[in-house]
């Protein structure tokens, strides 16, 4: 009989944490095929796609705003990555003065509260031309992406065994020969899997977007905030739904890419 | 290798990504701070401050009690679940909740404050469920869309995250004193706090402090989620600078969240120093 009591009191318990965790994401669901909803009703009035039509129109905002999204994070990822490899080698390999001091550098941006660096960047780039364009978006984006880059680049060359870039110097490649041929492939899922870290963060950005990019860059994320701001919870809910899926998408194959042995390695 | 005779090359290489933190980070950063000391006429001065403090002092003892609250509870909520997971002896609850709780662990700040919009609404699926249960009732429902809202939904995104790392260092943990205790007859409770808690509690720290860190500097999840006074800091900044192109109070509001930020990096440096002279 307690036993009973005992495992009743664990269900509910369960059923409690899961209606906390998953209430919230069911709410933005129904919000999203609800075409309308209001008071004193608990649950839809009526169901439908309507609104899925509206963001899906080739040529509406949600659509820009999709294509500005993903190719704002695919430029941060090629930025990220272009500084990111050099430095997350020579962390790894070579001996540099001051090693310590320069991976907590890369700490900084994200460690500090963005906002007050954002409104400066912002003030410096309205000087420069930079507000309101892709490219000022981009610089933002990948300075605050550069701690997963460079952390998990860095992890991905340490993971790999210096032996095999050691046997191929000894047979007589070059230096830019064993890197190209033996380190790069063999850290290629680490520096990855930075990748998809870094294109999710700039993905997912608002705050430096909201200060940097405005008002000529609409991304999903300003889509999202504008659209529930303006009380339209179906478009800002499928918006919200748009930017899950990616995230989701992460959090079921990140074991894949991030193994275990460069999990380890990180921010060493 | 060819390192070792140019150790140049290394910072060669490490030099553009360095230059990037430089130009985006460490620039506006002194620019921020000047301006926060600067008359209009450049003259140095704490009259920003002063303003900041009168305009927004309620604001600024706000964030740090939302920031604050939000921390202990994620503290608590996450010893809970990495406790449960680590010594439950109820197999499907341990599968349940392992495949549960990470769920809003890559979920963007403003896709959660979106959520939390809707779901704890007067109106929202949150009161709608207690009401159908019986619960509540119809007319005692009221709105979670002020502080409390803000508090819920940190914990609700950061919990995963500080509960993904505990229950790492407790999985890894030597399982022979737990089982030692457990034999001579302490409760799972105590285990937990007297013998699993203060092994793991470097891991706990670094969690905390970085979900601190990270709330502090949301802009998003106040303004969607509370949108009354009173607000958070970041709200404040965003509204000098949107409305009244006020540089320089917005910039103070910034140095004084440098300024928590230093007090949570200190807090953490404080304990891990302590650690490496080998005291707790």
């Amino acid at each position: 009989m307690r036993r009973l009591a005992g495992t009743a009191a664990k269900a509910a318990a369960i059923a409690l944490f899961a209606f906390a965790l998953i209430g919230p994401l069911a709410n933005l669901v129904l919000w999203s095929v609800a075409e309308r909803w209001y008071t004193p009703y608990k649950l839809p009035v009526t169901y439908g796609t309507r609104y899925w039509e509206v963001v899906f129109r080739p040529t509406g905002d949600a659509m820009s705003a999709l294509s500005t999204s993903v190719a704002i994070a695919c430029l941060v990822v090629v930025v990220a990555l272009a500084v990111s490899v050099p430095a997350g080698y020579a962390l790894a390999r070579l001996r540099l003065p001051a090693r310590t001091l320069i991976m907590i550098a890369f700490l900084l941006p994200q460690a500090f509260p963005s906002i007050a660096i954002y409104i400066n960047v912002a003030r410096v780039f309205y000087g420069l031309g930079l507000t309101g364009t892709i490219a000022g978006v981009v610089l933002v984006h990948a300075a605050h992406a550069l701690v997963y880059s460079v952390w998990i680049t860095s992890a991905a060359f340490a993971a790999v065994d210096r032996d095999f870039e050691l046997a191929a110097r000894s047979i007589g490649a070059t230096p830019w020969h064993a890197f190209r041929t033996v380190t790069l492939p063999l850290a290629a899922p680490g520096i990855m899997a930075s990748a998809i870290f870094v294109f999710l963060e700039s993905l997912d950005e608002f705050t430096g977007t909201f200060f940097v990019g405005v008002p000529q860059v609409s991304t999903l994320p300003l889509l999202l905030y504008n659209a529930s701001m303006g009380g339209n919870y179906q478009i800002a809910s499928i918006t919200a739904l748009i930017l899950l899926v990616p995230s989701v998408l992460f959090m079921l194959v990140i074991e894949r890419f991030l193994r275990a042995d460069v999990l380890a390695k990180v921010g060493r | 290798m060819t390192s070792r005779r140019f150790p140049l090359s290394g910072l060669l290489l490490v030099a553009p990504a360095l230059a990037m933190v430089a130009a985006m980070f460490v620039f506006p950063f002194v620019l921020s701070v000047v301006s926060a000391f600067s008359s209009p006429a450049g003259a140095p001065t704490l009259a920003n401050f002063a303003k900041a403090f009168e305009l927004y002092s309620g604001d600024i003892a706000f964030t740090l009690l939302i920031v604050g609250l939000s921390t202990v509870l994620i503290a608590l909520a996450s010893i809970a679940i990495a406790g449960t997971l680590t010594l439950s002896e109820t197999p499907w609850l341990v599968t349940a909740l392992a495949w549960l709780y990470r769920w809003p662990l890559f979920i963007p700040f403003i896709v959660a404050a979106q959520c939390m919009r809707t779901f704890l609404a007067k109106n929202g699926l949150m009161n709608n469920s207690f009401v159908t249960l019986g619960v509540l009732d119809p007319d005692s429902t009221q709105s979670f869309l002020d502080w409390r809202g803000i508090v819920i939904t940190f914990a609700w995104k950061q919990t995963p995250f500080v509960a993904l790392l505990l229950a790492g260092a407790m999985a890894s943990l030597d399982r022979a004193t737990i089982e030692a205790a457990r034999n001579l007859g302490a409760s799972r409770l105590r285990s937990l706090i007297e013998i699993v808690l203060p092994q793991v509690a470097p891991t706990l720290l670094v969690g905390l402090v970085l979900s601190f860190v990270t709330m502090l500097s949301v802009l998003s999840v106040p303004l969607m989620v509370a949108g009354s006074q009173p607000t958070m800091m970041t709200v404040d900044m965003a509204f000098r600078i949107n409305s009244y192109s006020d540089y320089p109070v917005a910039n103070a509001l910034g140095v004084i969240s440098y300024l928590f930020t230093a007090l949570a990096a200190w807090v953490y440096l404080r304990h891990s120093l302590g650690q490496e002279r080998g005291q707790p």
